[in-house]
């Protein structure tokens, strides 16, 4: 189980969630979000770095209205599934949005933004979610 | 104050948030008949002034057009950095992956900080201690529930890429800075909303800097205001920048086009540069454009431009301030009240 509030964690993953880094399986050609070392699908270790299209499309959204304790004050938020231009899929945030005037199918676009404070005296953290397309 | 070798702008960005609220609500709630703008921006709850200044870089080196890795400068220049200590330079050059060969700095001057931070990046290119640099000024301002400053103190940014010359989109002509110690507006180290001296904010503070930066600059480079065709102030509020054009003899039809304080507020360290930004999108090659800062506390940077051929292939390649301006959410009292961080659960 990894440390919610982990500093190590955050730092170690900072290009990966704020520059959208992301796996493909040199094996079988998945590409996945975020970057990590074993493929999801065939268990290949020959992974390379991606830099992931920044715009795709809302597949699925759901809103979250009873989050865990560190994000109660977004609530009410959108948790999505967004398809990338290159056919990957992402499990993000979806930001500036109306959660009841949100339509699944739209264009999307990633963003740069806070992801959760680890209480009032820890870091911060950022990351990729995404907003309709400007 | 000029550099020695010839520099200007390669790329600039802005960026301003979705949500906004009218005057009139803000009125509403503390049962005042009249107010100062129309509506101002307010940041989302996942936003702060690293992440706007972001979204304003990435622009920039959009327009830029060039590999981040050769941006050896990154200076943000902020009054509402989201840590008191920890800057917000590196996680803004890790984000656009321009780390680790960098002189990275954030700074403060109250309102004035991201023009200095464009004055410092000036140097060092014209200098040829680096190639390329890029500078922000970004805020998320706060005022006080029913101070006059709720009205206007808004969020958003802007970010320059500065680099040689020859490659620039707006050649920097000349810039002049005027400082003082005048204590017309301050936030004391723990206090979360500032205070201000009220009428004193004006006459001694906001006129007198940037009339002396402005006379300043002209002086020293030989200009009069009839030689600018456009003229970007720092804008608390819609009054005090109009004035501060008559006063020095600029017309109306020049402070128009970068004047934007009356729909997004004021963006404080990032007014006079979306100001900027808002002109570079629409103005034609060979114009010249005259930018003048206020700080608090107090001092104002005056900076000329004249535009070059490239301006216009580059423009298009980001959002113009203009499509920032018309997405909008509304949010009522209650809402931006809790995006502010005025109400706790």
């Amino acid at each position: 189980m990894v440390k919610a509030n982990s500093i190590p964690r955050v730092w170690r993953e900072r290009t990966i969630k704020y520059r959208l880094i992301g796996g493909k399986c040199k094996k079988c050609g998945k590409s996945f979000y975020p970057f990590r070392r074993i493929c999801p699908r065939c268990g290949s270790e020959e992974i390379e770095e991606v830099h992931l299209p920044r715009e795709g499309k809302l597949l699925y959204y759901t809103v979250i209205r009873a989050p865990p304790s560190d994000f109660e004050e977004y609530a009410p938020y959108v948790v999505g599934i967004v398809e990338l231009k290159d056919g990957t899929r992402v499990l993000a945030q979806i930001t500036d949005v109306v959660e009841d005037q949100l339509e699944e199918g739209v264009d999307v676009e990633a963003v740069f933004r806070k992801y959760r404070e680890q209480g009032k005296e820890g870091i911060i953290e950022y990351g990729i979610k995404f907003r309709p397309k400007t | 104050m000029k550099t020695s070798r010839q520099v200007g702008i390669v790329g600039y960005g802005a960026y301003v948030p979705i949500y906004r609220i009218k005057n009139q609500e803000i009125a509403r709630v503390w049962g005042k008949s009249t107010w100062p703008i129309k509506e101002k921006s307010v940041p989302g709850l996942d936003e702060d002034s690293l992440t706007m200044a972001y979204e304003a870089s990435y622009n920039a080196v959009k327009r830029a057009q060039i590999p981040p890795e050769e941006i050896e400068a990154v200076y943000v220049g902020s009054e509402s950095p989201p840590y008191a200590v920890k800057p917000s330079a590196t996680v803004i050059a890790e984000a656009l992956g321009i780390t680790p060969r960098l002189i990275a700095i954030d700074m403060e001057f109250a309102c004035r900080a991201g023009t200095t931070a464009l004055q410092s990046v000036i140097g060092l290119v014209g200098s040829g201690m680096i190639k390329y640099g890029l500078a922000v000024g970004t805020d998320t301002a706060q005022g006080r529930p029913g101070d006059a400053l709720e009205f206007t103190a808004a969020a958003g940014a802007a970010a320059f890429i500065v680099g040689k010359g020859e490659e620039a989109l707006a050649e920097i002509e000349a810039t002049y800075s005027y400082v003082t110690d005048t204590p017309d507006f301050w936030r004391r180290e723990g206090q979360k909303y500032p205070r201000h001296g009220g009428r004193f904010t004006g006459d001694p503070a906001y006129f007198k800097h940037i009339v002396e930066a402005a006379r300043g600059l002209m002086s020293e480079a030989g200009l009069a205001p009839q030689d600018f065709d456009y003229v970007v102030f720092h804008q608390p509020n819609l009054k005090f920048p109009l004035r501060v054009a008559k006063r020095l003899g600029f017309s109306k039809e020049q402070v128009s086009a970068g004047l934007l304080s009356g729909i997004i507020g004021n963006t404080y360290a990032a007014a006079s540069m979306i100001g900027l930004a808002a002109v570079l999108d629409k103005a034609k090659p060979g114009e010249r454009i005259l930018v003048v800062s206020f700080g608090s506390g107090a001092g104002s940077d005056a900076i000329s431009l004249v535009t070059t051929e490239l301006l216009e292939q580059k423009r298009s390649l980001a959002p113009l301030v203009e499509s920032y301006i018309n997405r909008r959410i509304y949010v009522d009292y209650a809402t931006y009240a809790k995006f502010r961080g005025k109400i706790m659960r």
